[in-house]
């Protein structure tokens, strides 16, 4: 499946299918640092990605100390 | 995951509520924490005039749309804080969102009205640039309340900022900050109220909250924060969250409930000794205010 990362603007592929959890696993991404958008809707961490999904992983973490 | 209120598909779980919920019952829960946060604080009256401090980032507009929601008579009020395609895309993400909704936002230019930006500041005082930009903040946002008619000032810091603040006034045990951290801030003379209506409701939720109501926010960083120490206490209380959910919401909310009155004292000393700048008449302990001093070295005083 394509994989869009941000902040850098990024893609990977990964093969699937697979889990949310297993594919956060897998890119090393802390579940609670994302969201997983998989085509227009939100997932939850146990949904299954197939092989021909298009998933964004979105960062939620903002930075300013202000 | 099933939706704990309806048993439909959720389209998220909260790990610290033990629940998963479905879109709908999502953005109720939204809604319900921020209307019990302000309830438990009283940080707002129903006929208050709210000013929102709009980023375009996705908890300002979030709580922009959660306090309309909840039927507030709330404006926003963006900053343009010159930090160049960063501050560009969040403009647009304000205004579009202002403009789609039908809502007032108000606009301050940091160039065009105070002579000096973000980075110019930064070069000009060898600091950080978030001091600068949080000095900047505090001072035009509560002068622009009391200016334009406001009561209150309300902020998206949420559940992970107040996390990760404390985390780092307590590593440097800074009492005075640990005594003025409080979701609502009363006003003073010289000060509007301030509130954090969103401190019951994560980064994550205001994120998803933002992507189900179709918000479109300004998801890149901006290139300031970078590697800023904010972002390092967030990554390693969300390490701890992950391990132990309601890791952060215990550390807030334990130490709001059960140690910041021991802390209250240190700020009240520092308020007391306030009095006029001579050069924009904003409260100070000194002769010409913290913002006053921060312009002229700027190059806009
Ligand atoms: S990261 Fe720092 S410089 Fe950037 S907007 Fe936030 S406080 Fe300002
Ligand atoms: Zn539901
Ligand atoms: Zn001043």
């Amino acid at each position: 499946m394509r994989v869009l990362l941000r902040n850098p603007r990024r893609e990977v592929e990964v093969p699937g299918p697979l889990t949310v959890a297993a594919l956060l696993a897998r890119l090393d991404l802390n579940p609670e640092s994302v969201l997983v958008i998989c085509g227009d809707t939100l997932v939850t961490r146990d949904a299954r990605l197939a092989d021909r999904d298009t998933v964004e992983i979105r960062p939620v973490m903002s930075g300013g100390a202000a | 995951m099933k939706c704990r209120v309806c048993r439909g598909p959720a389209v998220i779980d909260i790990r610290r509520h033990n629940a998963a919920f479905c879109d709908q019952h999502f953005l109720h829960h939204c809604r319900e924490q921020v209307r019990r946060a302000v309830k438990d604080h009283q940080m707002l009256l129903e006929d208050d005039r709210v000013l929102v401090a709009v980023s375009g980032g996705k908890d300002s507009l979030a709580l922009w749309d959660l306090l309309v929601e909840l039927g507030y008579d709330a404006d926003g009020l963006y900053l343009g804080l010159g930090i160049g395609d960063y501050s560009d895309r969040s403009t647009d993400a304000a205004r579009a969102y202002a403009a789609e909704r039908g809502h007032k936002l108000h606009e301050v230019d940091l160039a065009a009205d105070y002579g000096y930006d973000i980075p110019s500041a930064a070069a000009a005082t060898h600091r950080a640039p978030c001091g600068a930009c949080g000095l900047s903040k505090r001072h035009l946002f509560n002068t622009v309340a009391i200016e334009r008619g406001y009561d209150v000032v309300a902020t998206g810091h949420n559940l992970d900022d107040e996390a990760a603040v404390l985390l780092g006034n307590v590593m440097r045990w800074e009492t005075g900050y640990l005594g003025r951290q409080q979701p609502v801030l009363p006003d003073a003379p010289g000060f509007v109220r301030k509130v954090k209506p969103l401190i019951r409701l994560g980064e994550r939720e205001m994120a998803a909250y933002c992507v189900l109501r179709g918000i479109d926010y300004i998801v890149e960083e901006c290139p300031m924060a970078e590697g800023n120490r904010h972002l390092g206490y967030k990554e390693v209380l969300n390490a701890l969250e992950d391990r132990s959910p309601g890791t952060k919401s215990a550390f807030v909310f334990g130490f709001l409930d059960r140690v910041h009155e021991r802390f209250a004292g240190d700020a009240g000393a520092e308020r007391a000794e306030l009095g006029e700048c001579s050069v924009c008449g904003s409260p100070t302990t000194g002769d010409v205010c913290a913002f006053c001093r921060l312009r002229e070295r700027a190059g806009g005083g």
